[in-house]
């Protein structure tokens, strides 16, 4: 089955056209035809992983795409453990948000082409996973990006949808340029642009140091824009305009994990430089710390999630960049992350089919109404706040501790600090959503079945995945990679003691269900946090806005006055000439004998003058 | 036999006179005239120069620039009568329809 | 040499024009006739066209399809034509557009009607948008590119919008302007070759073998250039474009952005680059430069633009940008992506302006303000096939746009000038210009295509894609995506003549 991997992608994007031209016309509106495909490629998926950990070696076939001059543009599929691994991740997620949004959705006028974004979306994600060369990852990596905006902006009719939805896709754009620019160095260093061909080039020191590096802070450039990295995190956010199962499929669980999976799919790229490793570390420490203190301020509680998602990714970041012991645990958090972050976002979006909004200060009490998602929520806010023995305990503990131990101890200092952040958003979340009483005016009600079997689903898996952990590194690693470190029960102890102080200090701040939130009260600090570090309006004012108004605006009259001016300047001053030059045909022809006279003396005195 | 200089002295001022009252008089006729004198400017010259060469060439082409001046006068009078019939002048200075 | 080796190209050229002809001297009472003989004449050349496909061998760098029949002996000009892989697709995108527009034409006229006028001289600007991809004699070559301009100068100035006079007197003045200085630079080409010849394929061969002097070329360089630049449009020579655009009828629009602007882009490729080489490499970074200013110069305006029509007329200045960045780095890749960039932007922009003139007849306006959004809800299927259009207009992967953008950008990178620092620095503006370009795209189908319906046009009847246009959109929709996910069917036709073109610019 291993050598057909490539069905798998295949199946979702059959059913993306089957949907798109047929999809109406069908019982159940196309969903079916997704749903089914998913399964399918779900069961593959799980063959194939276990093909994979019962010894298969790598699969590696492309065909020609293109071929220009010397440049040879393949696709095709490579297969390994990580992968398998992924592909595993993302077909159940998928599944999961497509079962889920067969309640969630239900009604809506554009169902249809939305369950084709879905399957668009997935095929796009598997191509990325499966892709044997960087030309056919940026294929898949842009695709996502587009589905991203058609689901992000699904309900254009407001304008702040697709607002946010062009936010996201230009964001993420700027960060591909350069993604785009480190394929070209790459490619042209390695003479090749199959991934397993450059990472032997690597392997065999083919390349130098100093085009590694290049290539790897180019490529970087990508991962910081799709997987919502500080200085480009400000998209993720607003893409919560989105229906909600697309913000646990897309948003959370899956392609912004893309840029995370880059990294790790290219990591002998980043192994040999040290620089670029620096970097991916230094940007991921950035991030958590940032994100995750602007989570604490959020109303909306998919705010909330989408800034934990940024902080989340920037863990795997900084794990990545401790060096090759930080690889596994950045796949570990990885996979983990997706099932829990997913599990949230599908509790969030219980929540918000049930009392009709996102803010949380319209929420309070729904524990009584709606207990499955209680509780499933609250397995996912412990997996990520990382109260042993949830999943997120074991990942983000090893994240940490390897910190530690590769004497990374600023990252090791930040991610305990965040950590604890982490901890004091999510409980505020949990008081403010499920406890106290009811601020609303909906009627709060559990969702339907196909919303909660995906939430229970995933519930099982965040309460047990994190044991399986010693599995990732056998089925993930890669040759540029080393084994973790041992697990280690004194820095375990002090990372389970960072996570319940930071639960301890939510419950004491918010067992009161206090009117004015703590976190607003802090003076200059909320104003900040309140206000996006004023990077949004930096954005907005220092760049989109001169760009449309002075900048397109002068260029547009550059354009009319000076260049097409000058155009119609040659007409009219060709028209002016000869208005004046026609003055001379007087009709008196004793003046144009004069001319007559005055040339032919004037030639007759230059012929006999030379 | 006269020096070659006093002729075309001569025909050089007779040509002076002709482009002075081509250039300069109003009325039709007169142009006509001063045409008719710059061409027997020429005429002098090419007996001259026929006389001073002992060639018969210049005298032959004299003939024919009498003949061809004949023709001339005869069509530019017909003109002038038709610009007098048709616009009761024969100043050259209102006799611009051509212009612009 | 069977008979049909040899008169295939010769009629896929002159079918349009016999058709032309024809509806001119066919005495019709009713329109029907000349539609149906311009569908039946266009489609004709199709089906040559289509066969030669066939009879393509894919495999052999040299031309093909040749004739070379002696015309004006007197200067040796001689009716040679033929193609190769650098031709075939641009002649194939020719005829495959003008049948898809006599299918559009069948139903939807632009008034004042007058179809007989009309269609002769669509199929008149066929034979010659034709005749200039397979002309292998600069005399041919310059008598099918001038005759491209008078059926476009009529078609703008009768059949166009409300400025279409000024539109088609700059566009005819400002392309005879360029022209003039190419026939310049061709008879120059003529005075110095040894022996003297027009013939393109002979002068390559001396170029190759005893190449001008290098003073020589740069000044028949600075000929051609113009006469070419104006044609692409390459800035600062575009502005007769947004103007003839804007006039223009929906069909007119649609030749020009689709096949008219690769005339210049394939005279750069096809007799600037191989017959004057040394002087290649000397322009090489001016045109590169022109033309990355073109990309970002180009996504700017679009910004600022409230006229539809106008703001994908500059688009166009900014995607023919890349391919001129492309045939500027005179290199294998750059070359492969300059043509596989004009087929897409063919493909691409020519259906976009399909989609703004059947936007135009429904809602009688250009203006984005004025069409107020809710396209989507309004007319569904002509909102979601704009939006896909204008996706692939932006260079998606997956769809035709993005591989000759991309290619353009890498040539960028690895030139075969010796400038790579320059070509470099530009392929960065030309990011930038990618970014400026997503934004533009996005912005106009939020505007148009999203949001709600306005008022005033909730009740006004609006009928969805007809089937006339169904018809005349599938093919190209459906190249979008063809192209888009195979490549190969456009570089496995065109890199080895492109390799064989570039050798010598290697260094």
């Amino acid at each position: 089955m291993i050598r057909y991997a490539w069905i798998v992608p295949a199946l979702p994007a059959v059913a993306f056209f089957l949907i798109l031209f047929w999809g109406k016309r069908m019982p159940g509106k196309g969903a079916e035809v997704g749903i089914a495909a998913m399964t399918i490629a779900l069961v593959l998926a799980c063959v194939i992983l276990g093909q994979w950990a019962s010894g298969h070696a790598p699969v590696h076939g492309s065909f020609l795409l293109l071929q220009a001059g010397s440049l040879r543009i393949e696709a095709g599929q490579y297969i390994d453990g990580l992968t398998a691994a992924m592909f595993v991740v993302v077909c159940l997620v998928s599944l999961c948000s497509q079962v889920y949004s067969t309640a969630y959705m239900k009604g809506d006028r554009r169902y249809t082409i939305y369950y084709a974004w879905l399957s668009l979306f997935s095929a796009a994600m598997l191509t990325l996973v499966i892709a044997s060369s960087l030309f056919e990852l940026l294929i898949g990596w842009e695709l996502v990006g587009i589905c991203s905006y058609l689901l992000i902006g699904h309900w254009w009719e407001e304008k702040e949808n697709s607002d946010a939805a062009i936010k996201a896709f230009i964001t993420t754009k700027t960060g591909d340029v350069p993604f785009l620019f480190g394929i070209f160095v790459l490619t042209l260093a390695a003479g090749t642009s199959n991934i397993p061909g450059i990472t032997a080039r690597v392997a065999a020191g083919g390349i130098g140091t100093g085009v590694l590096t290049a290539s790897a802070l180019l490529l970087f450039g990508g991962a910081i824009g799709k997987s919502a990295q500080f200085p480009l995190h400000v998209w993720l956010p607003d893409a919560m305009a989105g229906p909600t199962p697309v913000s646990a499929l897309i948003h959370a669980a899956t392609m912004v994990a893309a840029g995370v999976y880059l990294v790790a799919r290219l990591y002998a790229v980043y192994a040999p430089s040290g620089h670029a490793l620096a970097f991916v570390g230094g940007i991921g420490a950035i991030t958590m710390l940032i994100a995750a203190l602007l989570a604490l301020v959020q109303d909306d509680i998919k705010r909330v999630l989408a800034y934990s998602t940024v902080s989340q990714l920037a863990y795997m970041m900084a794990s990545l960049g401790m060096g090759p012991k930080g690889y596994t645990p950045a796949m570990f958090l990885l996979f983990t992350h997706a099932f829990f972050k997913a599990l949230l976002f599908y509790g969030a979006g219980s929540v918000i089919h049930a009392v009709h909004t996102n803010n949380m200060s319209e929420m309070g009490g729904l524990r009584k109404h709606m207990p499955v998602t209680f509780a499933t929520f609250l397995i996912g806010t412990a997996a990520l706040a990382g109260v042993p023995p949830f999943a997120g305990f074991f990942s983000k503990d090893e994240v940490i501790a390897t910190g530690f131990e590769t004497h990374h101890y600023i990252l090791w200092a930040v991610a305990l600090v965040t950590a604890f952040v982490t901890a004091l958003y999510m409980t505020r979340t949990v008081i403010l959503t499920f406890f106290g009483s009811y601020r609303g005016e909906a009627h709060p009600h559990e969702s339907p079945r196909a919303m909660t079997s995906p939430m229970i689903l995933l519930a099982i898996l965040s309460a047990v995945a994190g044991f399986f952990g010693f599995l990732v590194f056998d089925w993930t690693h890669i040759p540029a990679v080393l084994e973790p470190e041992p697990f280690q029960v004194g820095l375990s102890i002090l990372s389970v003691a960072v996570a319940f102080s930071g639960i301890l200090v939510g419950y004491l701040l918010y067992r009161t269900y206090p009117e004015r939130d703590p976190m607003l009260r802090m003076g200059p600090l909320s104003t900040l946090l309140v206000n996006k570090y004023y990077l949004d309006d930096i954005y907005t004012k220092g760049v989109v806005r001169p760009i449309q108004y002075p900048v397109a605006r002068d260029v547009n009259d550059f354009d009319r006055t000076v260049i097409d001016g000058a155009v119609n300047g040659v007409g009219v001053g060709t028209r002016d000439v000869g208005g004046f030059l026609r003055y001379i045909q007087s009709g008196n022809v004793q003046r144009y004998a004069v001319f007559l006279f005055v040339g032919v003396a004037v030639l007759a005195f230059l012929i006999t003058r030379f | 036999m006269i020096r070659l200089v006093f002729p075309l002295f001569f025909a050089a001022i007779l040509f002076s006179a002709g482009i002075y009252g081509v250039l300069a008089r109003r009325n039709a006729v007169l142009v006509l005239m001063s045409i008719e004198l710059m061409l027997n400017a020429v005429n002098v010259n090419l007996v001259a120069f026929s006389q001073y060469l002992h060639q018969l060439t210049g005298q032959i082409f004299a003939l024919f620039v009498i003949t061809v001046a004949a023709g001339e006068i005869g069509i530019g009078l017909a003109i002038v009568i038709l610009i007098y019939r048709n616009r009761e002048t024969i100043d050259v200075d209102e006799v611009d329809l051509l212009k612009w | 040499m069977s008979g049909w080796d040899t008169w295939a190209l010769t009629l896929a050229v002159f079918l349009p024009a016999a058709g032309a002809v024809l509806i001119a001297v066919v005495p019709s009472k009713d329109d029907r006739t000349p539609r149906v003989l311009a569908l039946v004449f266009s489609g004709a050349a199709l089906a040559v066209g289509i066969a030669m496909l066939f009879g393509f061998d894919y495999g052999a760098a040299g031309f093909q399809f040749t004739v070379n029949a002696s015309w004006i002996s007197a200067i040796h000009a001689t009716y040679h034509i033929g193609t190769d892989g650098i031709s075939l697709p641009l002649l194939e995108l020719t005829l495959l557009l003008s049948f898809l527009c006599a299918v559009y034409s069948y139903r939807i006229l632009p008034s004042p009607g007058r179809p007989r006028a009309f269609l002769a001289l669509m199929l008149l600007l066929e034979t010659g948008m034709a005749g200039t991809f397979v002309a292998l004699d600069l005399i041919l070559f310059f008598v099918f590119w001038e005759l491209v301009l008078v059926p476009m100068y009529f078609m703008i100035g009768v059949w166009g919008s409300s400025n279409r006079q000024y539109a088609a007197i700059k566009f005819f003045l400002y392309t005879l302007f360029g022209s003039v200085f190419m026939l310049l630079g061709f008879i120059a080409m003529y005075v110095k070759s040894l022996p003297h010849t027009f013939d393109i394929v002979a002068l390559q061969h001396q170029a190759a073998v005893a190449p001008f002097a290098r003073n020589v070329q740069l000044l028949i360089f600075a000929g051609i250039f113009l006469g070419f630049a104006v044609k692409v449009p390459l800035w600062p020579f575009h502005t007769w474009l947004p103007d003839a655009h804007t006039e223009a009828p929906t069909v007119g629009s649609v030749l020009l952005a689709g096949i008219l602007l690769k005339m210049g882009g394939y005279g750069f490729i096809r007799i600037a680059l191989p017959i004057l080489p040394d002087a290649a490499k000397v322009w090489a970074p001016i045109i590169a430069i022109l033309a990355t200013i073109a990309i970002v110069y180009a996504a700017l305006a679009c910004l600022a633009q409230s006229d539809l029509k106008r703001l994908i007329a500059f688009s166009s200045v900014g995607h023919m940008g890349f391919v001129m960045l492309g045939i500027a780095t005179l290199s294998a890749v750059g070359i492969n992506a300059a043509i596989f960039g004009m087929v897409a932007h063919g493909i691409i922009t020519g259906m976009l302006f399909f989609e703004i003139g059947s936007i135009y007849d429904r809602y009688h306006t250009r203006q984005i303000a004025e069409l107020g959004g809710g396209m989507l809800l309004k007319v569904p299927l002509l909102g979601f096939v704009f939006a896909f259009t204008a996706i692939a207009s932006m260079g998606l992967p997956g769809l035709a746009g993005f591989w000759g953008e991309v290619l353009s950008l890498f040539s960028a990178y690895a030139p075969a000038s010796e400038h790579i620092a320059l070509f470099r620095t530009l392929m960065v503006f030309g990011g930038i210009g990618t970014i400026l370009t997503a934004g533009y795209i996005l912005w106009t189908i939020q505007r148009v295509a999203m949001g709600t319906v306005p008022q005033a046009r909730v009740d006004e009847p609006v009928a969805d894609v007809t089937r006339i246009e169904w018809l005349a959109w599938v093919p190209m929709l459906a190249g979008i995506l063809i192209l888009g996910l195979i490549p190969r069917l456009v570089t496995g036709v065109t890199n080895d003549a492109v390799t064989v073109l570039t050798r010598v610019f290697i260094r």
